[in-house]
């Protein structure tokens, strides 16, 4: 580096530490995957498909070959090995092979010297499209034509629905799903599409090995399962195929599905040279899938005194064209309807089926945000019609340790939904500020639209939960090694994904920790030197990480204990309590549990709303988060404020629009994320109950916020507006009611 | 694939580069002259992650064509810290936690610094307008904003 | 492609004479997205960005000459309060200080947001060729969606403006609150009589006068003026509602 780091404390577990990149990261030499050059290197450029239904009935690829500077140009033809692949299922092809199924699946790629080179090649190359009428409605998908006549998504253990087009069904009954109570409130709730929107697109740079192998330097959630789907479609063992983990600009359930990774690879094997794919921000928006959209319906039937009795749902979620991790979505969905509430009797029918819209699978929440934007609204309308206190109702439900999920799983660590209720509410509000004000700080922003016209404020409230961890018998571990040199230094290798969220500094705190030194190192991510970690993902790597470098950590200090001293190097896998799947009939867990552990949070939203246009302004966030045992409190809050911003943004403007499944909105002109002028103040308590089952007590951190935001915030509108305000994002349209 | 020549100064250095006439400045900086700092994040000037100075004026380098940079002065965040030193609002940016994937980061600290140039005391209305071109999707700017504020100090 | 440079404007002249198919670029704030999404491949591109003549503005016999380079950034320091107003709602700093009127006036775009308040203003468009120049009023200038008359050969060189701009103001609603494309925006200028100027509700931006004494009224008159659509900023229906309060505001804040 040619800059003078300051001098920065390195701490342990529990205290604040600045970020081990965040120098490199400021001064702007840190290298991100869109970064990487090569000595040769080529361009790659993916061709991808106008259509969201269609038959390829020809490709003609002469005149992109005779285009100057290119070097290739490949079909599903020259896939070398397996033509699918997927992150859970293998049902999606590399390169379409006779039909194409979404709008911007790739057909066909190019590697040139120059990216406009590139991008005219792609120009060039014919293809033969007759297209068909695609599936755009998921209420209707069930009763068309299959996309997957194969239904790759059955035979898992899950429940075996008949109809054409489920990714899955699940059903969970618990206890007696016809009780009746006093009162009984239902509603119907919508989720628009929303989008990762990390800041770094897709992108990555493929270097072959002059051996038959590659070496992959990318922007990935998990180097080892990139690396066991990428090594079948190029014919390659896994050894020959290294995933090296290249600067990631963000992640939030985005990169858990390959993008450029066998594109690149198939490039670069063919042309031997290096080749580099950055896709733009529009090719982004196509290439990667998207936060499930969803209709949910949902009753509550609770005594007069507000104790809920039966809870009834029922989910319907897109999953696009291909599976991705659907299947584990639809459960997430379903065993999070009910919300962080003790539930006697529920029946959940939890539905994902394919369609020709945009592919879907994780985004941080995972289900959960859904879900939790029904039930929070269904717990105010429940409050009302009981006329308690909406926070009073919650309280009188809230969930704990000791108490059983829809699931029949007993919830065995920390969960301490009363307490974030109470300390979330507790949370002094801000008084309403004066008019006049710069309208900076109205409804409106910066379109001076308000003086204070039409000003409305509402505060409103929410708590949601999610799990931690990897559910239903998947076995989730993380591998870490330990390298002590003679001189005390200490080498740490975790292939745990670096993506924003802080691993690289829990790593390094836990390993202080541990070895009792500052002299500690963390090696590159790679799937090269050591073993997976999972994905960073599901709220896990955390606790994953934590796990498996305190146990290389004691296991190496061990062993240079037994050896009298010297250099050691000592790799170790932790795994989290195991869960078992769930029953493909009733729901009910088959085992002690299904999900590892539980987090959850509550927040406090003040929101000014313009009534007369239908615009809003978020003043003030207040939040109480369960968060186990705070590695590093600092980056804590900061998981929880950016959280929350996304929340907001699903809340007031987040969504992909679609039209006969073609994307109509993909750019950052047209798809908003939060502003400066969006985001208000974030006031965050961290509850800490230390988790029994998780090192030093860590939980996960980054979901939860996300989980809950957006339901919060809509529920400040909706005591602003009166109105219920069932879809989001809301729009303005719905606010002024039109 | 070079169609012309531009000369420019990039962080006080004269540079030159053969260049296709269809490239934005920020290609030409990232991927020609070896000043990847500078982000390509949305290329369409609704993010800031290529924020960059032509002129001593804040900018997105991705809205530039390169050809218009030519025989003009350029500093990308690269330029910032001087004699090894971090400029004081990359430091505030590491203290006060406001880097989490960093991608928006080098952006947001030119426009943070061309802020402090013009108004050393900002208000929060200041720094939230003066910001507002800058995209962040990890932190939701709380950070930000503490690490403006210490930098003002 | 070609990228051509004059450094004086009877060079451009002489340029996008001999160039027709040659694209001005000004602040590149439209053309660099064009090219960036590889929408657009001009034959050639003509930068103006070193011509001098396009710079700044000035004030002489009651009226205000925008140069058509001047940027948003330097018409929020204008005596046209509109103008000022609708500039700070342009993208963000970095766009402010690139984006000029001379090219919110080039793309013609129903959703430029210095079209309304240079409307309200009496904006007459200077153009020039090799063969002369011309003025047209800014309402003849635009004549659909992101066209207008400018010929092959020619620039636009400037906007003249009255320099007593009554009151004005000017509104814009966007999903978020900085950093939008205009789902409507409104400028009002009470000088005597109403004039209102509305943006993205309709093909080209909507003009509509009325006297003094018709201020209850024009609310409803403005929105009836317009001719929305829906697509994917807004519905139809939304942005005839929001003309009708913005308008109601906007009397309100001249009127007071």
């Amino acid at each position: 580096m040619s800059t003078t780091a300051p001098k920065l404390e390195l701490g342990r577990v529990g205290e604040i530490v600045p970020r081990a990149d965040g120098i490199p990261k400021v001064t702007g030499e840190f290298a991100y995957s869109s970064d990487l050059n090569a000595a040769g290197m080529l361009w790659g450029h993916t061709l991808r498909s106008p259509h969201s239904h269609a038959r390829i009935t020809g490709i003609d690829l002469s005149a992109a070959l005779a285009a100057p500077g290119v070097h290739a140009v490949l079909t599903h033809e020259d896939v070398p090995g397996e033509k699918l692949y997927g992150l859970e299922f293998q049902d999606q092809p590399v390169l379409a092979v006779d039909r194409v199924r979404y709008y911007g699946e790739p057909v066909a790629l190019v590697a040139a010297e120059h990216p406009e080179q590139a991008r005219r090649a792609a120009e060039l190359i014919r293809v033969d499209y007759e297209p068909l009428a695609p599936i755009a409605d998921a209420e209707t998908a069930t009763e068309q034509e299959p996309l997957h006549p194969d239904r790759p998504t059955m035979g898992h253990g899950y429940r075996d629905d008949p109809r054409p087009n489920i990714v899955r069904s699940l059903v969970i009954r618990h206890g007696d799903p016809d009780v009746e109570a006093d009162v009984s409130v239902s509603g119907v709730y919508e989720v628009g599409i929303q989008d990762q929107a990390f800041l770094g697109p897709e992108s990555g740079l493929c270097v072959p090995d002059g051996e038959g192998g590659v070496d992959v330097y990318v922007a990935t959630q998990w180097l080892h399962v990139d690396r066991d789907q990428v090594a079948p479609c190029l014919g390659l063992k896994p050894e020959q195929v290294r995933i090296h983990l290249a600067g990631v600009g963000g992640a939030f359930g985005g990169r858990e599905d390959l993008s450029m990774q066998i594109h690149g690879s198939m490039l670069a094997l063919h042309t031997n040279r290096p080749v580099k794919i950055v896709y733009n921000r529009e090719e982004s928006f196509v290439g990667h899938i998207h936060r499930h959209p969803a209709k949910i319906w949902m009753e509550h039937r609770a005594t007069r005194d507000g104790k809920l009795v039966n809870v009834r749902v029922r989910i319907l979620l897109d999953g696009g064209a291909y599976a991705s991790s659907s299947t584990a979505v639809t459960s997430n969905a379903a065993s999070f309807a009910c919300g962080p509430y003790q539930v006697d009797n529920a029946l959940i029918e939890s539905l994902c089926v394919y369609t020709n819209n945009p592919p879907c699978g994780a985004m941080r929440g995972f289900g959960a945000v859904q879900v939790c934007f029904a039930h929070e609204a269904q717990m105010d309308k429940l409050a009302a019609a009981l006329d308690i206190d909406p926070i009073e109702l919650r309280l009188l439900n809230a969930l704990q340790s000791g108490d059983t999920m829809p699931t029949g799983q007993t919830i065995a660590g920390t969960l301490p939904v009363a307490e974030v209720i109470r300390r979330a509410a507790a949370l002094p509000v801000p008084e309403q500020e004066e008019l006049p004000r710069d309208p900076l700080r109205l409804p409106g922003g910066s379109g001076n639209t308000t003086r204070g016209e039409g000003v409305k404020r509402g505060v409103g409230f929410a708590v949601g939960f999610k799990n931690i961890g990897y559910s239903e018998g998947f076995d989730d571990y993380t591998a870490a090694r330990v390298r002590l040199d003679a001189d005390g230094s200490a080498e740490i290798h975790c292939a745990a994904a670096e993506v924003g969220q802080g691993v690289a500094g829990v790593i390094l705190q836990v390993a202080r920790t541990e070895l009792g030194t500052e002299d500690v190192t963390l090696a590159p991510h790679t799937t090269a030197t050591v073993g997976s970690a999972g994905s960073a993902s599901a709220s896990r790597m955390t606790w994953m990480a934590s796990g498996a470098v305190r146990d290389a950590c004691r296991a190496a200090l061990e062993e240079r204990d037994r050896n009298g001293g010297g250099a050691v190097d000592v790799e170790r896998i932790y795994r989290h309590p195991r869960t078992s799947p769930l029953d493909p009939e009733t729901g009910q867990t088959t085992g002690e549990r299904s999900h590892v552990a539980y987090a959850c949070a509550a927040m406090r939203v003040v929101a000014e709303v313009d009534v007369e246009l239908g615009l809003t302004r978020i003043v003030w966030i207040g939040t109480a988060q369960d968060v186990g045992k705070a590695v590093n409190p600092q980056a804590v809050t900061g998981q929880i404020e950016g959280g929350a911003a996304q929340g907001l943004g699903l809340a007031l403007m987040e969504e992909i629009q679609t039209r006969d499944g073609l994307i109509t909105n993909a750019s950052f002109t047209d798809y908003l994320i939060p502003t400066t002028l969006d985001m208000p103040p974030v006031v965050s308590e961290l509850v800490e109950h230390p988790d029994p089952d998780a090192p030093y007590g860590v939980k996960g951190v980054g979901e939860p916020p996300t989980v809950v935001s957006t339901a919060a915030v809509v529920s400040a509108l909706r005591v602003a507006t009166g109105r219920e305000l069932t879809r989001v994002p809301v729009r303005p349209d719905d606010i002024v009611g039109l | 694939m070079f169609g012309m020549r531009i000369w420019l100064r990039v962080n006080g250095e004269p540079v030159e580069a053969d260049i296709w006439e269809g490239e934005s400045l920020l290609y030409v900086l990232r991927e020609r002259l070896g000043y990847p700092g500078s982000k390509n994040a949305c290329e369409q000037g609704e993010c800031g992650s290529c924020s960059v100075m032509l002129d001593g004026k804040l900018v997105c380098a991705c809205l530039v064509l390169g050809a218009q940079a030519d025989g003009h002065e350029v500093v990308t965040v690269e330029g910032l810290s001087e004699d090894g030193r971090l400029h004081r609002v990359q430091e505030a940016f590491v203290v006060a936690g406001a880097v989490q994937c960093g991608f928006c980061t080098p952006g947001l600290v030119v426009a943070a610094a061309d802020l402090l140039q013009h108004r050393p005391d900002p208000s929060d209305d200041e720094i939230r307008e003066a910001l507002s071109g800058n995209l962040c999707r990890c932190t939701g700017y709380a950070k930000i904003f503490d690490a403006v504020r210490l930098a003002a100090r | 492609m070609d990228v051509l440079t004059p450094r004086t404007l009877d060079e451009a002249l002489r340029l996008k004479s001999e160039r027709p198919d040659a694209l001005p670029i000004q602040g590149g704030t439209d053309v660099m997205v064009e090219l960036n999404f590889d929408r657009a491949r001009p034959p050639a591109l003509l930068n103006l960005n070193e011509l001098a003549e396009l710079r700044g503005w000035s004030e002489e016999n009651g009226r205000i000459r925008l140069a058509a380079g001047l940027t948003y950034a330097e018409a929020m320091q204008t005596p046209l309060p509109a103008l000022a107003e609708a500039s700070r709602t342009v993208g963000g700093p970095q766009i402010r200080n690139r984006g000029t009127i001379g090219g919110n006036l080039g793309t013609s775009s129903p959703a430029g947001d210095a079209l309304p308040p240079l409307l309200v203003c009496g904006a007459q468009v200077r153009m020039a060729s090799v063969r002369g120049e011309r003025t047209l009023p800014l309402a003849e200038f635009v004549t659909g969606v992101k066209r207008n008359v400018l010929a092959d050969d020619e620039l636009i060189l400037a906007v003249d403006v009255d320099a007593e701009p009554g009151r004005q103001t000017f509104l814009k609603v966007g999903p978020r609150n900085a950093m939008v494309i205009s789902v409507v925006s409104l400028a009002l200028r009470v000088d005597g009589e109403l004039t209102a100027s509305f943006g993205s509700a309709g093909p080209v931006p909507g003009l509509v006068s009325a006297p003094l004494e018709d201020a209850e009224s024009f609310p409803v008159q403005v929105a009836a003026a317009a001719a929305p659509i829906d697509d994917v900023r807004g519905t139809a229906a939304y942005r005839r509602h929001a003309l009708r309060v913005l308008t109601k505001r906007a009397l309100e804040r001249c009127l007071a």
